[in-house]
């Protein structure tokens, strides 16, 4: 193993172990509360980016990739009771097959007619999902959460925890994606998609291949989000707001190193919670759009990319 | 047919090829065969075909079954990945690098996504594979520099650096000189019959004719979509239709 990958896993451990720590020592439920959307962001950001940021393809179907996940884990509590890592597991599997079918549908279309049709697909299933009568309809549906198993003290520890796993996950996954063959194919079709597939690179099957990881990740972070709530219906799960949320961290991080979208989703994750916290919950979105604006005419490359240019400067004197 | 040795098979062959946009026919019942280890040269006015020819070589066109025969195989149905896998490489006329990378990541694009042992080899063994292909076409001293920042000779050369990258049997030049000086033209043109000399068979899109004829075997005119001349430059330069194609009357 190379250093950088030494040094990868020792802070994955390290993150962890930390957030087990926490949940051991901090009575107050509210950081639980406060820090798990903040954990879901970073995992939609670092999933985003993988087709929106490594291929060039943006991705506004976010929340129904989302949404889907959070009616796969109401659909199994309702039937089967499943536990938590079942209904994520389960989530990212349809995840998966979602992307599948939507980069087969979607995929051979370019630029802005790409994310066109990635609304459309929200709304379409969203539509379905508010006229699925078992899943609570447009009514929505209540959920129990089940008895805590040590050694959490609470149920929102352990969605922390969880989503903590798949921030590491997704992370991972990212971080792998970009150093890899995958990686150069993707980057290499973005800038160009004719003098990628003559240059050997299969365009279409690696697109896919980056929607259907993509997607696993959204479904599953989306998995939690029922038990988090206790109540789930169409219209909170499939919000477009995940979609413009998730896009602008991924954007504002920088999409061109993994660590980009993470930034984002901790800055603009953190900034809405004290902003709902002090202001009011509208004024998240106000917040937002004035920061993607900000920032596409600022830093177009998002934070990491004023840190690369200010080295490269720094590296002419 | 058992009596054929595979030697005798032209490497491509063109066969009644016609492409037609809408009304208009790019190209016009064209057929030629292209031999293994051929210098062949592609000449004709603007819009006379010649792109669109080597679009639909290397699948950017789609085309009618049997058309394009590559190595004794009908390669119409494949996608352009899979024949630059089997060994059709291009360069654009307009360049195309990826330019969010840097020289030597364009050409490790080709390394890793053309070598049957992409999926074992390490990074650094793809990395060596390129340096190695960027010293041979004397670009070693750019291989980490963005391609934002490259000349217009420097950036043919990647183009062509690239398309090698891809371990080609047939290499497509569209234009590689196009823009060019003289000195920069004839630094293009000894790479290109070095590479010839390594048995890489080679078709040149040129409208810089000394560099044509002095490179070519072969050579075919295209007018209109159709072939008007087709053979030893000095025959084809002689030809009245091709005068009268390139000068008028």
């Amino acid at each position: 193993m190379k250093r950088g990958s030494i040094a990868f896993w020792g802070a994955a451990v390290l993150f962890l172990a930390l957030v087990l720590l926490l949940t051991q020592t901090i009575a107050n439920e509210y950081w639980f509360f406060a820090s798990y959307p903040i954990l879901r962001f970073i995992v939609l950001a670092v999933a985003w980016s993988i087709l929106g940021g490594y291929a060039g393809y943006v991705n506004f179907g976010t929340s129904a990739f989302f949404g889907v996940g959070v009616y796969t884990a109401v659909f199994l509590v309702s039937t089967t009771g499943a536990p938590l890592p079942v209904q994520i597991a389960v989530a990212a599997v349809i995840g998966a097959i979602l992307g599948f079918a939507v980069g087969l549908l979607t995929l051979r279309m370019q630029g802005i007619f790409f994310s066109i049709a990635t609304i459309a697909l929200t709304i379409v299933i969203e539509t379905t999902v508010t006229n699925w009568r078992a899943l609570g309809g447009a009514a929505g549906i209540q959920l129990q959460r089940p008895p805590v198993t040590a050694p959490f003290h609470s149920y929102v520890q352990l969605l922390v925890f969880a989503q903590a796993v798949l921030v590491v996950l997704g992370v991972a996954t990212a971080r792998y994606i970009q150093n890899s063959w995958i990686g150069r194919g993707l980057q290499a079709l973005r800038d160009d998609e004719l003098a990628a597939e003559c240059t050997g690179v299969p365009t279409l099957r690696l697109k896919m291949v980056a929607c259907m990881i993509s997607g696993a990740l959204m479904c599953a972070a989306g998995a939690p989000e029922a038990m988090y709530l206790q109540y789930a219906d169409p219209s909170s799960a499939f919000n477009l707001n995940y979609s413009v949320s998730v896009l602008a961290m991924a954007l504002i991080g920088g999409t061109a190193h993994w660590i980009g979208p993470v930034i984002g989703a901790i800055l603009l994750g953190v900034t809405q919670q004290l902003l709902a916290v002090t202001i009011s919950s509208e004024v998240n979105v106000l917040v937002l759009g004035v920061m993607l604006v900000l920032f596409v005419v600022a830093a177009p490359e998002g934070i990491i990319g004023l840190f690369k240019r200010r080295r490269r400067t720094e590296g002419k004197a | 047919m058992t009596g054929t040795p595979a030697t005798d098979l032209p490497l491509l062959r063109i066969a009644v090829l016609t492409k037609r946009f809408g009304g208009f026919t790019a190209l016009d019942n064209v057929s030629v065969d292209i031999k293994a280890g051929e210098r062949f040269g592609l000449i004709g006015p603007n819009g006379s075909g010649k792109t669109t020819l080597i679009n639909c070589i290397s699948g950017a066109f789609r085309t009618e079954p049997s058309t394009v025969t590559f190595a004794g195989e009908d390669i119409t149905r494949l996608p352009p990945h899979v024949r630059t896998r089997r060994g059709i490489a291009r360069s654009f006329q307009i360049p195309r690098p990826f330019r969010s990378m840097t020289v030597v990541e364009n050409l490790m694009v080709a390394v890793d996504f053309t070598s049957a042992a992409h999926l074992s080899l390490s990074t650094d063994d793809h990395r060596d594979r390129a340096m190695a292909i960027l010293t041979q076409m004397g670009l070693a001293a750019k291989a980490d520099a963005r391609v934002t920042g490259l000349s217009q000779v420097e950036l043919r050369k990647m183009e062509l650096a690239r398309a090698l990258a891809t371990r080609p049997k047939l290499l497509i030049s569209d234009e590689a000189m196009a823009g060019l000086s003289g000195s920069e033209v004839d630094e293009v043109l000894d790479l290109l019959m070095k590479l010839a000399d390594e048995s890489i068979t080679i078709i040149m899109i040129e409208h810089i004719m000394q560099a044509v004829m002095r490179f070519s075997e072969r050579i075919m005119c295209l007018d209109a979509g159709k072939i008007i001349a087709i053979g030893q430059p000095s025959e084809v330069m002689a030809n009245a239709r091709v005068q009268e194609a390139y000068l008028g009357t």
